[in-house]
């Protein structure tokens, strides 16, 4: 049997990553570069708060001492947070968020597909009701990555720049950290080999499609699933907690 | 700026699709998209149909009286005008 | 031959297009129009517009400081709805034969206006409640005689609005409830709040009925159901004791409810401000404005993007259509 902090630093990686990703899709809300793709967006972003929300409360139930899903999202500090580093790069132009999305939904697509068959049955449930989240943002940012490459010259240069700048936060999506890989184990999580060939395949269809190549032989950056974080996370949580760090204990 | 597109949605199945305004969309598939998140947010649709405003023929205001007032006297057309005894109850 | 058709049947299409509105009739996008009622929704209802758009603006500066997730979610979806409303009434203005870009390029040059609530900035959290309670409301009040304006689009436009909007309002005032009921910082932020919307939300309702250049005609089109004057001492009268329950004070030493009128007496509204304000001086004018610029200019490569993209892929069926 996994034991339980492996369980929820593992559900935390999920739920951080979910977080954080939509607190930079909120940056977003009315500087969209056509009205209805703000609120495409938004509802993208809308998508991943309930799914944190979902994740932290299951993680504060298994913690066992009364923590609410807030006091996992507005209390934890940088070192706490286990969000993939992917997420919280931040939003650059729109191809960079384009980009951003795609590479994440093409991991969590075969991811959360694989967890519906989790021998944890709330993980279970909670994937089936995200799959079908998942299945639509990966539709959207793949649409997307085909439009901008497969578009102008200015937005194929621009979204390869995104893609040279993004791809190095890609390995750790499928590198299994020692929590992950106790679940994976113990048949809690899938098995992240075949991930990744899902994955690759998700991202060699549609680049193929949009003109553009995957840079190869990359330095890819780790760290984020064990609290080690760019710079930039200090400023996402600022943001977020200020509220509640300057008046700490409060109902909102 | 990207086309205009008109919205219809079916409500739920059984029903037509009807009318529910427009939108700007680059082409057909992503109007789709943009439909979806601009007029089903609550659940007010199971489908969508989306096509260009251009490619709607549409009939003239003037042509109004013309083409609709000579249905008014034409009565006959409705099961009411019909006068049945009360015994049949069902006709 | 047409123009002097027209000319000659004019007298006669006005009087038939008054007596369609008596009769409450609505005119739908097609059918004719004087060119004054044209301007005048156009204006009207690109105005509305663009004030959604700009409104997404002052809270969604909360967005990425929301206290809870809950209030994140919820703040979230209300813009997206404020985004969703803009576009209802870009398109029902596009019906009546202006585009677009035309509306957003009449709003980036500063000839068009936006509801000059926007113009002031959102300091606290609290704000983000009062903008519901105040704003949305003053919104709603205004929004819902609107629902059955003569012009088919904009009336259906208006359905949809206030059908979501109500519960913009009350997650406002469930935010101020729940500040006024917490620790004397929240109930500060609260108060503070209040201190500084109120006054601009009253001025929401536009300027006083005298001073009104466009009502008596919009009435007569009924685009327009009641004045100014009349629906703000409408909201002034069912705000005042949502305040009083919740403990809050709204500051206007001159406020008293009058028993014979069965409303509530206020104070002269700082018209001076309001003017400053429409006039670009408000606090957040040229920030409000700048942003929307930006996002525009930002999006523009975006949106030239699909458009070539979109036409590349016409091609490729056409081509494969004929080579079939």
């Amino acid at each position: 049997m996994a034991s339980k902090q492996s369980l929820i630093d593992s559900i935390l990686i999920l739920a951080d990553s979910s977080l954080i990703l939509a607190q930079r899709l909120g940056e977003w809300c009315g500087h969209g570069p056509v009205l209805e793709q703000d609120m495409a967006m938004t509802n993208i972003a809308l998508d991943y708060i309930g799914r944190s929300r979902l994740l932290y409360q299951y993680a504060a139930q298994l913690q066992g001492e009364g923590k609410s899903e807030d006091d996992l999202a507005f209390l934890r500090d940088v070192g706490e947070y286990k969000n993939l580093l992917l997420v919280e790069q931040e939003n650059g132009h729109f191809g960079h968020t384009v980009i951003r999305q795609f590479f994440l939904e093409a991991f969590q697509f075969p991811f959360y597909d694989a967890l519906q068959n989790s021998q944890d049955q709330t993980l279970k449930e909670i994937a089936s009701k995200t799959i079908k989240e998942t299945a639509y943002h990966l539709k959207w940012s793949t649409e997307w990555v085909i439009r901008l490459g497969d578009g102008t010259e200015e937005s194929h240069q621009k979204i390869k720049t995104a893609i040279t700048d993004l791809v190095p936060f890609t390995g750790e999506l499928t590198q299994a950290v020692s929590c992950e890989k106790e679940l994976i184990d113990q048949n809690i999580f899938p098995d992240y080999d075949e991930i990744k060939r899902k994955m690759d395949a998700l991202i060699n269809t549609a680049f193929k499609q949009a003109g553009l190549e995957l840079p190869t032989q990359v330095y890819m950056h780790q760290g984020g699933k064990k609290g080690l974080h760019s710079e930039l996370l200090g400023y996402i949580l600022s943001d977020m907690q200020f509220l509640q760090r300057a008046y700490p204990g409060l109902e909102w | 700026m990207w086309p205009l597109f008109e919205i219809f949605i079916r409500a739920k199945n059984g029903l037509d699709h009807k009318h529910v305004g427009s939108l700007h969309a680059a082409d057909a598939q992503m109007a789709i998209e943009n439909a979806r998140d601009v007029y089903t947010r609550r659940l007010e649709g199971v489908s969508i149909w989306v096509v260009e405003s251009k490619h709607i023929t549409a009939s003239d205001p003037k042509d109004a009286d013309p083409f609709f007032k000579p249905a008014e006297d034409k009565i006959y057309r409705h099961p009411t005008f019909y006068d049945l005894p009360d015994e049949v109850k069902h006709m | 031959m047409e123009t002097l058709l027209t000319a000659f049947q004019l007298p006669d299409l006005e009087s038939r297009f008054q007596a369609r509105i008596d009769a409450e009739d609505k005119i739908e996008p097609k059918d004719w129009m004087p060119e004054e009622y044209r301007k005048t929704l156009i204006r009207q209802i690109s105005q509305h517009a663009h004030s959604e758009v700009v409104g997404m603006l002052p809270e969604g500066n909360w967005v990425t400081r929301a206290p809870s997730l809950k209030r994140k979610a919820v703040l979230l979806a209300k813009i997206q709805d404020e985004a969703g409303h803009g576009l209802y009434l870009y398109s029902a203005c596009e019906t009546l034969g202006v585009s677009r870009d035309q509306l957003i390029d009449e709003l980036h040059s500063g000839k068009a206006k936006y509801s000059s609530i926007f113009n002031y900035p959102t300091l606290n959290w609290a704000d983000i409640g009062a903008i519901g309670w105040l704003v949305d409301g003053a919104a709603i009040m205004n929004q819902i005689p609107l629902c059955r304006a003569s012009f088919g689009p904009y009336s259906r436009a208006m359905i949809r609005v206030c059908k979501e909007e109500s519960f913009h309002q009350r997650q406002g005032y469930e935010i101020m409830l729940t500040l006024s009921k917490g620790s004397k910082e929240q109930k500060a932020m609260a108060q503070d709040a209040l201190n500084r919307w109120w006054w601009p939300s009253l001025m929401m309702f536009g300027p006083s009925d005298q001073d009104s250049k466009h009502s008596a005609q919009s009435m007569k089109w009924k685009i327009k159901r009641f004045s100014n004057d009349e629906l703000r001492q409408r909201f002034v009268d069912m705000t005042v004791p949502q305040a009083e329950l919740i403990g809050l004070k709204v500051p206007d030493d001159q406020l008293k409810w009058n028993e014979e009128r069965r409303s509530y007496d206020f104070g002269e509204i700082p018209w001076d401000e309001f003017w400053n304000v429409v006039n670009g001086n408000g606090p957040c004018n040229k920030k409000r404005l700048a942003d929307r610029v930006n996002a525009h200019n930002e999006g523009k490569w975006v949106r030239e993007a699909a458009e070539a993209f979109a036409k590349k892929q016409a091609q490729r069926t056409d081509s494969k259509l004929k080579s079939n």
